[in-house]
């Protein structure tokens, strides 16, 4: 069960920072959803709204924490180029992927797409995070605000989900080692 | 109920407009700035993209995204923070930059340009 350090990295940012915002979505996305006169009490809004605020700013700081860990840390060792001559190309993720046509759409649809598509995450979920902690428990009269950010963060749920899905294909198809 | 009274102030909405159209910017810039790498990534606007050598051309990619994303919201924020802002039209620009983003981030949208 040893992991070496770029198996704990990326252990890190997929399934520790990617998957606490992947977890804990429906729950912040319901609490702001349910910020509403017909269905809390005014004290049951105060304390959702206080409540929500940590918790998206949370998530927002677990998705941004996500991107970097991902792009800054384990993408070299994903893309790092083998020497000339190098046969075995277990440790060359990207290569390794691109040797045959079998893999190579891993990367160059699943890699390409996902490494992209996770920085608009913690763009919206920043937005989410700074509309929800500025009107607090007033965000329960403002419908369309609320919706507005309610769409932000699913957005950032599907960005997250794609890039997700995808480094769990990857690293199940060439894992970084 | 005092504290109650106060929790529900009213608050101008120019800070949530100027947040929400920085993100839809930040999102735009993101697939822009992808798009007219992946058209053509020898080009001198792709290699200016590379600002580490481990990342590769991503670092610049993202990196610019994410910087235009603080600016615009910096710049919007001073412009609208005491201010009330047609919500609707501005939030709808909003999301469908944020849908620029998508793709433009999104691997058959650039071959549709190569």
């Amino acid at each position: 069960m040893e992991m070496n350090l770029r198996e704990t990295w990326t252990v890190v940012h997929g399934m520790v920072f990617g998957f606490i915002f992947l977890l804990g979505f429906s729950g912040a996305v319901y609490m702001i959803y349910s910020m509403k006169p017909q269905l809390l009490t005014a004290e049951g809004i105060t304390k959702t709204a206080n409540a929500a605020k940590v918790y998206v700013w949370g998530l927002a700081l677990s998705v941004w924490a996500a991107v970097f860990t991902g792009a800054w840390v384990v993408y070299p060792w994903y893309r790092a180029v083998p020497a000339d001559g190098t046969t075995d190309l277990s440790t060359f993720p990207k290569f390794l992927l691109l040797a045959s046509e079998n893999t190579a759409k891993w990367h160059e649809f699943g890699m390409e797409w996902k490494e992209h598509v996770a920085f608009l995450a913690p763009i919206a979920a920043t937005v989410v995070a700074f509309v929800v902690s500025y009107y607090g428990p007033t965000l329960a009269k403002k419908v369309g605000e609320r919706r507005a950010v309610m769409i932000f963060f699913i957005f950032a749920f599907v960005a997250t989900a794609i890039a997700g899905m995808f480094g769990a294909f990857i690293t199940k198809a060439a894992a970084v080692r | 109920m005092a504290t109650l009274a106060k929790d529900f102030t009213e608050k101008v909405n120019g800070p949530v407009s100027a947040a929400l159209l920085a993100g839809g910017i930040g999102s735009a810039a993101m697939g822009v700035i992808t798009l007219i790498y992946e058209i053509n990534d020898k080009s001198a606007f792709a290699k200016s993209m590379t600002w580490s050598k481990a990342v590769g051309g991503l670092s610049g990619k993202s990196m610019w995204s994410i910087i235009i994303f603080f600016v615009a919201w910096a710049i919007l924020h001073y412009i609208w923070k005491d201010k009330e802002t047609d919500f609707a039209r501005i939030s709808s620009i909003a999301i469908a930059l944020l849908v620029v983003g998508l793709l433009g981030t999104f691997p058959p949208v650039w071959e549709l340009f190569k």
